[in-house]
């Protein structure tokens, strides 16, 4: 149609609540919304880029 | 010893020194208020008015050179190391704190810390945990070098904490979650199909590391406390190192060494006295000796226990009854591991060590 293929499906992200501190999956399009408790704020994680330090 | 007066002397040189100076030849006097001849005498021709040669013979050396182990187990050695001069064996010492290898961790790759302490302390502490491993297994890896199998450990540590039936686990992570990987780093460098190591085979291929897996000498270090939630994922790197890099690689606790202490009585101490002086030690170096008629007298029963705290010699009249000395050349040698390797197997390497500098001066003068 476009020529483009059709773009991969959004992964879910993985946040945590500012309240409660509970898991939340969202994908792009859902409620910004703790599923445990409610709370509207949601933190994102930690990259898992590794970071390097000297034991020093 | 009171000085003696030129007139009492005797008049022929008999071979040996005069009980004076052979005194201040072999022994410190502390006396009450400062150590007096401190210094060793080096030079051959110290006494040659006497017609004493004061060279050193390695002969006499070697005839006169003893060692006694007192006490030995897996972590602690004392010995006597006996006719040797204060500079080597300051030699030793020195060299087994700064110079005598071990392994440390000096890497710290941390791939998730969401832990109250920060990395760079974690990193920190890390690196100061001793590690049960020989390190005459490996060999140093300089900073262009490419981590191998023989110049690198890997340790991985990965912890969660978590609510488990009311109960919280792994609160505190401890030094005995570190977790040998043999195969080299898990941990792939970014944009590249590489890891952080280049292992050519797994280390437990190695006949001495099969038996005895790398892990932390002692199981129960704290290294971070963690709450429900929480974790920590890293892996550390440890390489070989010298204590004079950075005291993590230090091989001991203390190693130390002190004289000889010598308790000399210049008279006879009896009765009311002998009780004072059994009295002044705090440490307990005199007894009473029962004489024949109720009678007592002071013996010197443990001078080793001696730390020339002085008390016996202060007082009205003391320093002219006890004199407390050192015995120059007689050394009380105490070494303390940190695990990596048994304590005396940790002196040897001293030794060999500064026979390697010894062999090193000789090539650049010849």
């Amino acid at each position: 149609m476009d020529g483009g293929m059709a773009p991969p499906p959004p992964e879910p992200v993985s946040y945590l609540c500012g309240d409660c501190g509970a898991d939340n999956s969202l994908k792009p399009g859902d409620v910004i919304q703790c599923r445990e408790c409610g709370y509207r704020i949601l933190y994102k994680k930690r990259t898992r880029r590794i970071v390097q330090y000297e034991a020093r | 010893m009171a000085p003696t007066s030129a007139l009492d002397m005797p008049d022929m040189p008999s071979g040996k020194l005069p009980p004076h100076l052979e005194l201040q030849r072999t022994r410190v006097i502390c006396a009450a208020d400062a150590a007096a001849h401190t210094e060793s005498i080096q030079y051959s021709g110290a006494y040659a008015l006497s017609r004493i040669d004061n060279s050193l013979r390695l002969r006499e050396f070697c005839d006169n050179f003893r060692v006694e182990v007192f006490s030995l187990n897996e972590d602690d050695i004392e010995f006597d190391m006996i006719g040797i001069d204060a500079a080597i064996a300051n030699a030793f010492r020195r060299i087994l704190i700064a110079e005598v290898p071990t392994m440390a961790i000096e890497k710290v790759f941390v791939a998730n810390n969401t832990s109250v302490i920060q990395e760079e302390v974690l990193a920190h502490r890390l690196g100061l945990v001793p590690l049960k491993v020989d390190p005459r297994l490996f060999e140093y890896k300089s900073e262009s070098d490419l981590a191998n199998e023989k110049n690198t450990i890997v340790l991985k540590l990965d912890v969660v904490c978590s609510r488990q039936d009311g109960r919280i686990k792994n609160a505190t992570v401890k030094s005995e979650q570190l977790q040998w990987l043999p195969n080299g780093s898990e941990y792939q460098i970014e944009k590249t199909s590489k890891t952080y190591t280049s292992f050519s085979c797994s280390q437990e291929t190695l006949p001495a590391l099969k038996d005895n897996p790398i892990a932390s000498r002692y199981p129960d270090i704290i290294l971070a406390k963690l709450r429900p939630g929480q974790c920590i994922e890293l892996e550390a790197h440890a390489v070989k190192g010298m204590g004079k890099t950075h005291a993590k690689w230090s091989p001991v606790a203390t190693a130390r060494y002190r004289m000889l202490p010598e308790v000399a009585l210049l008279e006879n101490i009896r009765d009311s006295l002998a009780e004072e002086l059994v009295e002044k030690c705090p440490v307990n170096v005199f007894d009473i000796e029962d004489l024949s008629r109720g009678r007592k007298k002071a013996v010197v029963a443990r001078p080793r226990d001696c730390t020339l705290c002085r008390e016996c010699v202060l007082g009205d009249g003391w320093d002219k009854r006890v004199q407390i000395r050192r015995v120059k050349e007689h050394f009380i040698f105490s070494v303390e591991s940190t695990g990596a390797l048994p304590p005396d197997v940790l002196f040897l390497e001293s030794v060999k060590i500064l026979e390697e500098k010894c062999q090193r001066l000789l090539v650049e003068l010849s």
